[in-house]
């Protein structure tokens, strides 16, 4: 009778502890002190590159905007306008223009 | 041969620095930018760098240098249901990442409108608290967003930017009772060590509701997959949100902050909001939309072990298999489709390691003569909901969950 009993009970007592309690054996977290890599890429030459070069290379790398698809050149001044209103991208308001227009050119829709 | 070849490739990288170096020439592209991907974006660019250069991670698709946007190769999710941590996705918002953690030093703060100010170490986190496992999804609330038309700006990735893992961590609703949450608190706020570049940007911080933050799954996680996490995957605490985007699973987690007034701040007011509508869907150029904060996942499927592109014998069975997860609750079933829709077959799924988290499937599939086929699958979850065969869209490029095609030709 017990020895029929209890690898059901110990079953049913398995399946009822949720997965978010089970009991997990002690970590030993280990300090780290390492190197991020960064990127010496700079926007490829052409009207506006120092502009967009001087400007928003602090705060992301090229790579993110030469990943970018096309887009309008409205599109690409309610970008340029996200970074300085939403995330406070320090532009210069006579460098907003020569991005904009480096950007259409670059990545502009066909 | 398999290890010859990387021990070649990695002789071959080490010769490139060496040689830049000696030469003093400044390459225009760095030496680890050997390989490349094409992801298949509408429109594109398509093409990526695979990179090895980021520390304690493997290959990865660089989308981003800094902050980091680095997308799992896709081939990763054929592997097992748990993605590993070399190959796990990593998005940063912000530049200033720290790179140096003191495990003796660190702490996380818990405060507000709480009983008691904490202060507590990791070896309080980890050896004073009850801890706990479970197999959660992380996904971006963009993940696959280069595959909206029309196009919209972000990270464009593909469909890499999630991974599943077994997280070992605590009960958040354990840290904030040790707190004392006050009546009338409504809002609990969590911030990370990353910082903006530019002094008065908006720090990133993610809130939940009081009564889901106390729900006793919510956890902070010290370790993914018996391992602690890497640094850019959040090293040394992260919140883990099981069901939701990763936005709200904020990393390197050192500030909780229990709120009596709704949070205002930028990234849960305004950013990562989606439209108020079915599969947040919206027509491109629609305004006066309301906006509501992103939340619950929904559900996915993927093959895994066949490409679009594939060529597979005609009339002949051949093993289909892959990936699914339910969103914020299970799998019910994965079903698979080669006729655009119009009959499905159900498919076997795999091992559940927890209802949060991938589901394998898998079946037999007969392609009956040779041509072009679409084989669509679709997942349905354990409430009911299932996989839309019209794609969303909306300006964020957010929550994009229609069928999954993977084009293969029979001969």
């Amino acid at each position: 009778m017990f020895r029929n009993l209890l690898p059901a009970v110990a079953l049913l007592g398995l399946v009822s502890i949720p997965v978010a309690a089970r009991a997990a054996p002690p970590l030993e977290l280990k300090s780290v002190k390492l190197d991020l890599p960064d990127s010496d890429r700079m926007f490829p030459d052409g009207p506006g590159s120092d502009a967009i070069n001087n400007n928003c290379l602090a705060c992301h790398s090229a790579d993110m905007v030469l990943n970018q698809p096309s887009f309008s050149k409205q599109g690409w001044t309610a970008e340029v306008n996200k970074m300085i209103n939403n995330y406070k991208a320090p532009v210069a308001p006579e460098d907003v223009g020569p991005i904009v227009d480096y950007l259409a050119a670059l990545k502009g829709a066909k | 041969m398999a290890k010859n070849g990387s021990f070649d490739r990695m002789m071959t990288r080490r010769k490139l620095i060496a040689a830049a170096g000696a030469a003093g020439v400044a390459l225009s592209r760095p030496a680890w930018a050997q390989k490349m991907v094409d992801l298949p974006l509408p429109g594109g660019p398509d093409a990526r760098q695979i990179t090895t250069s980021f520390p304690q991670k493997g290959p990865m698709i660089l989308q981003r240098t800094r902050p980091p946007l680095l997308e799992t190769p896709f081939e990763v999710f054929d592997k097992g249901v748990f993605t590993p941590n070399d190959q796990f996705y990593v998005r940063w918002h912000w530049a200033l990442i720290p790179t140096d953690i003191d495990v003796a030093k660190f702490s996380l703060t818990v405060r507000g409108h709480v009983n008691q100010t904490l202060s507590l170490s990791l070896h309080d986190i980890v050896h004073e608290l009850p801890s706990v496992q479970l197999a959660a999804l992380n996904q971006c609330s963009g993940n696959s967003r280069g595959f909206f038309q029309p196009r919209v700006s972000g990270g464009q990735w593909a469909n890499g930017a999630m991974g599943n893992a077994l997280w070992t961590g605590v009960r958040l609703k354990d840290v904030l009772d040790k707190a004392g949450v006050k009546p009338g608190a409504v809002q609990v706020r969590f911030k990370g060590l990353e910082e903006p570049v530019v002094a008065d940007a908006p720090h990133f911080m993610k809130s939940l509701d009081i009564d889901h933050a106390r729900d006793g799954e919510v956890m902070i996680a010290y370790a993914m997959n018996g391992e602690q996490l890497p640094l850019v995957n959040g090293f040394p605490l992260r919140l883990v949100v099981p069901g939701w985007y990763a936005t709200y699973w904020v990393k390197m987690l050192n500030d909780i902050e229990v709120l009596d007034q709704p949070d205002t701040n930028y990234w849960t007011k305004v950013a990562y909001t989606i439209p108020d509508t079915p599969h947040a869907n919206i027509k491109p150029g629609e305004t006066d939309v309301k906006m509501i904060p992103i939340s619950r996942m929904v559900p996915r499927s993927f093959v895994t072990n066949v490409a679009s592109g594939t060529k597979l014998k005609a009339a002949a069975p051949t093993t289909l298999r892959g990936i699914a997860f339910g969103g914020d609750c299970g799998v019910a079933s994965v079903d698979f489709s080669i006729d655009r829709g119009q009959s499905w077959h159900q498919t076997q799924l795999g091992k559940d390691e927890g209802k949060y988290g991938f589901r394998q499937w898998q079946t037999q599939l007969t392609l009956p003569a040779a041509g072009e086929y679409s084989v669509l699958t679709r997942c349905t979850n354990s409430n009911g909901v299932a996989q839309p065969d019209a794609p969303n869209w909306n300006p964020a490029g957010f929550m994009r969950n229609v069928l999954e095609s993977a084009d293969v030709t029979a001969v």
